[in-house]
């Protein structure tokens, strides 16, 4: 009803449906340029860290005990001022943040790219070859799935820190953590994108291109896998967050990223044992800062997947 | 009262059910307000068919959604009244529209699958909607829909009553939706392509179907569909529409045989015909006039050199068996046998080179199945496709030599093109594919060649396929095949995706690029007219058999199999009267 509704609707001359309603909604939705805004800046922030912070965060000798718990915006006992307080360490909030930010946003990127390239390709052969590949592949999948990811993210963290060696384990924690979220959250993108194909491999663009005997490869990456690029995109801004939200989990619970070279994930974690005691800025400060980063990226996210959907153009 | 605008009015002093007057929708956008009804008029009197036909974009389904309150924001019904009996329903809203839309005006959707709940039984369907509008008990109400299931004559309709709509097929989910229509004796009803999704034999039923309860019960019609063989067969009086206004109203047999608009002149003529065969099909175009004028057949002459000559294609004894039955465990602990679909049993005929061989039959009949046989996407079971001497499916054809003698063209010009890709790709893959270029000078060169065959500008080259109408969008399909010079194409249903006036430029198309390469086509189509129009030689398929092949005018005018009979009878046609 509602298709052939749309069909009957007449457009009569200067009035496009193809005009661009992406930039329209870019230019019209305050949201999309705040949103945009907000992860520019934080973007910014990550890559200058070392020019905007106060000091290094990461080198104990940086750190001044006496200024411990200094509140927002007032001088230490030294020369130090503090915009947004100090820690238990007498570490800079403000510096920490930008420091654990860089952290928070690395794992992040590291764990998408690593599900994305374990997941896509997989879930690409599956849905289009379909057979016992496709059925062992979704069976692996339907197993892990039934495991919490934070449950499967400890076993794989816990299984890596047995085999390395003591020395490096702090160094090699950052690494751990991406291998341990990134094998988490594969299956997502698996799942998502055989459905996708096996919807896309039944239109006749894929017989039109089999007909003149292009190759399976061909197929697969020239022509399906460009469409799924909505869908890819929609899981990987919100695996995105998650991931960061993830490693901020394995980090509170003490498995995470070491408390010398924290993550905003460790700075919550640290604040939130002085939360009742009156210290709210360790807390507050790292996680609104995550949580505009969580939904800076969903909001565009959204927004770049219609952008990049001809269709919408 | 307005008598002007109908001057064909049959019963003059009745009151008419449905009084539509000056109608007008407007959907307000962001670039202003947009006019997509502009003063419709009409008037539908007790036991009345009215048609509304018209293209895609004419305002039919529009017409249909303002008269039942159906438009949604941002349109909005402008001007005008719409009156039921004399009560105005179009300033109605909420509880008070809801209760005359069921109960006084009854509705018949396209899709009987989608309309019907699908977890519950059509006795619960019936029980509900009658008991929603009437103040009967459970079991008058269980009586009623019994009777309504008879009249709209389900067989076994106390057994089907406890059914779910999937065990109903669909000609007979289209009868269940007739009956809900029914269920409150609406004044009004109104029937959006309701036969548009049935096979032709089907939908024969279905029309005969709603013109004996129309009678029957003397309740007003409003049918709106794009065939006009419908129409024909089915309606009293037909409005035609487009660009969201009424071109004329008149009587169904004035209307077809002696339009007064222009653009009905030639949206009729353009209309291939089961019976008469002409050698190109006149165009309509925006404000009237033909483009292409209708141009007469004419019997090339036979040469006898190429009658003798190996024919370009030949199918012998073509099967393909699709096995449906169950893992052998299951089905060595039910006892049961096989189960073996023959979707082409035992298929054999021969296409000639340069002539146009078309497959007809209903869905299911096995034709595309034979379709991709042939272009080598599905493997046939048994049986040989020789191409030039080649058979198709040995090593021999597997070379880029042989594709390049072979393209297709896809019924649904939307699923056939890559969204991803922009027309320009879209034609240079079989060029580059098949190595047909030097470099990407050429390609572009080719590229734009092939879309001034198909009479696009070359800067569509740039755009993508979304961008176009279906119409275009054929042709750029079109253009795809023909961009790497074929030899032979193949054509599933080409045109049933599209409006008559863009089958009639792409019927045309296929033509002229006939006479100029010397193509030489496989049209599959179920339908007959557009065969007739285009073929040589045609062959009809059912249930997987091909049940009679010869040459098109003369199994046509005088079918010998019974099955081909029944399915030159069933087809609704314009010259028909009911």
């Amino acid at each position: 009803m509602t298709e052939s509704v749309k069909q009957d609707v007449a457009l009569p001359t200067g009035w496009k449906a193809s005009d661009s309603p992406v930039k329209r909604a870019f230019a019209k939705s305050r949201l999309v340029q705040v949103a945009a805004g907000v992860l520019a800046l934080l973007v910014l922030a990550t890559v200058f860290a070392p020019l905007l912070s106060l000091h290094n965060p990461f080198d104990p000798s940086n750190l001044d005990l006496m200024d411990a718990f200094t509140a927002p915006w007032s001088q230490g006992m030294g020369e130090m001022f503090y915009p947004l307080g100090a820690d238990d360490q007498g570490r800079d909030v403000y510096s920490a943040i930008l420091y654990g930010l860089r952290m928070s946003v690395f794992v992040g990127v590291a764990a998408v790219a690593l599900s994305l390239i374990i997941g896509v390709p997989l879930g690409l052969i599956a849905g289009y070859a379909g057979g016992w590949f496709d059925t062992l592949l979704m069976r692996i999948a339907d197993v892990q799935l039934t495991f919490p990811v934070i449950l499967v993210a400890l076993l794989i963290f816990g299984i890596a820190r047995g085999l390395l060696p003591e020395g490096y384990r702090d160094d090699m924690a950052v690494f751990v953590i991406i291998v341990a979220i990134g094998l988490s959250d594969w299956v997502q993108y698996a799942r998502t994108v055989r459905g996708a194909v096996m919807v896309e491999k039944q239109k006749d663009y894929v017989l039109a291109a089999q007909l003149i005997g292009r190759s399976q490869t061909a197929i697969l990456t020239k022509h399906i896998l460009p469409n799924m690029l909505a869908p890819i995109l929609v899981i990987a801004t919100i695996s995105f967050a998650h991931a960061i939200v993830a490693e901020s989990t394995l980090s509170y619970l003490g498995v995470g990223l070491p408390p010398t070279a924290p993550s905003l994930g460790t700075l919550i974690r640290i604040g939130q044992s002085f939360l009742f005691s009156g210290e709210w800025w360790i807390l507050l400060f790292p996680s609104l800062v995550l949580l505009a980063l969580a939904l800076s990226v969903n909001l565009v996210g959204d927004w770049l997947r219609d952008a990049l959907n001809p269709k919408l153009q | 009262m307005n008598m002007t605008t109908d001057t064909h009015n049959p019963v003059p002093d009745a009151v008419p059910v449905l009084r539509v007057h000056n109608l007008s929708v407007t959907f307000d956008t962001y670039k202003g307000p947009v006019h997509v009804l502009h003063d419709v008029s009409f008037d539908i009197f007790p036991g009345e068919i009215l048609g509304v036909v018209g293209e895609s974009g004419a305002g039919k389904s529009m017409t249909g959604s303002a008269v039942t309150g159906l438009i949604e924001a941002p349109g909005r019904i402008s001007a005008g009244t719409v009156e039921l009996r004399g009560l105005r329903i179009d300033t109605l809203q909420g509880e008070d529209l809801r209760r005359i839309r069921g109960k006084r005006i009854g509705t018949i959707f396209q899709d009987p699958l989608t309309s019907l709940n699908p977890v519950y039984t059509v006795g619960d369907h019936l029980v509900e909607t009658i008991r929603t509008h009437l103040p009967v008990s459970e079991k008058e109400a269980e009586a009623r829909a019994l009777a309504l299931l008879e009249e709209v004559e389900i067989p076994h309709a106390k057994e089907r009553m406890s059914q779910y709509p999937h065990q109903f097929s669909g000609g007979m989910r289209q009868r269940v939706a007739i009956a809900l229509a029914l269920c409150a004796e609406p004044e009004l009803i109104i029937a959006d392509e309701p036969t548009t999704a049935l096979d032709v034999s089907v939908q024969a039923q279905i029309i005969a179907l709603l013109r004996k309860v129309c009678k029957e019960r003397g309740a007003a019609a409003m049918l709106i569909t794009h065939d006009m063989g419908v129409i024909a067969e089915t309606a009293d009086r037909v409005m035609v529409m487009y660009h969201g206004r009424v071109l004329e109203t008149g009587a169904v047999r004035q209307v077809l045989d002696a339009p007064r608009d222009p653009y009905t002149q030639v949206l009729m003529a353009a209309i291939p015909s089961v019976h008469q065969r002409v050698e190109r099909l006149p165009v309509p175009e925006v404000g009237g006039g033909a483009v292409a004028k209708a141009v007469p057949w004419t019997p090339k002459p036979v040469d006898a050199a190429a009658a003798q000559a190996r024919p370009l294609v030949e199918v012998k004894h073509l099967c393909k068996e699709y096995d449906l039955s169950n893992g052998w465990l299951a089905r060595l602990l039910a006892r049961e046998d096989k189960k073996i679909l023959k979707a082409s049993d035992d298929v054999s005929f021969n296409i000639r080179k340069g002539t146009t061989f078309g497959l007809v039959g209903e869905s299911g009949s096995g034709k595309s199945t034979v379709a991709r046989m042939i272009a080598g996407l599905t493997p046939p079971t048994s049986g040989q496709i020789l191409f030039d001497g080649v058979d198709k499916w040995s090593p021999a054809a597997n070379t880029v030599a042989m594709r390049r003698r072979f393209q297709m063209i896809f019924q649904d010009p939307y699923a056939s093109l890559n969204p991803r890709w922009t027309v320009e790709q879209l034609i240079a893959e079989p060029l580059v594919v098949l190595g047909l270029t030097s470099g990407p000078a050429e390609t572009a060169e080719r590229v734009q060649e092939a879309l001034r065959r198909v009479r696009m500008k070359p800067d569509d080259a740039k755009k993508y396929p979304h961008q176009f109408s279906g119409g275009q969008r054929q042709r750029i399909a079109v253009a795809r095949a023909l961009a790497s010079k074929p030899e032979f194409i193949i054509c599933d249903e080409p045109t049933s995706a599209l409006d008559v006036s863009v089958q009639a430029q792409v019927l045309n198309l296929m033509r002229d690029l006939q006479d100029e390469f010397g193509l030489t086509y496989l049209l599959i189509s179920h339908n007959l007219a557009v065969i007739r129009h285009m073929c040589d030689d045609i062959g009809v398929m059912q249930r997987g058999k091909l049940v009679e092949v010869g040459e098109s005018q003369a199994v046509l005018d005088d079918p010998q199999h019974q099955y081909t009979k029944d399915l030159m009878h069933a087809i609704p046609d314009i010259a028909h009267v009911h």
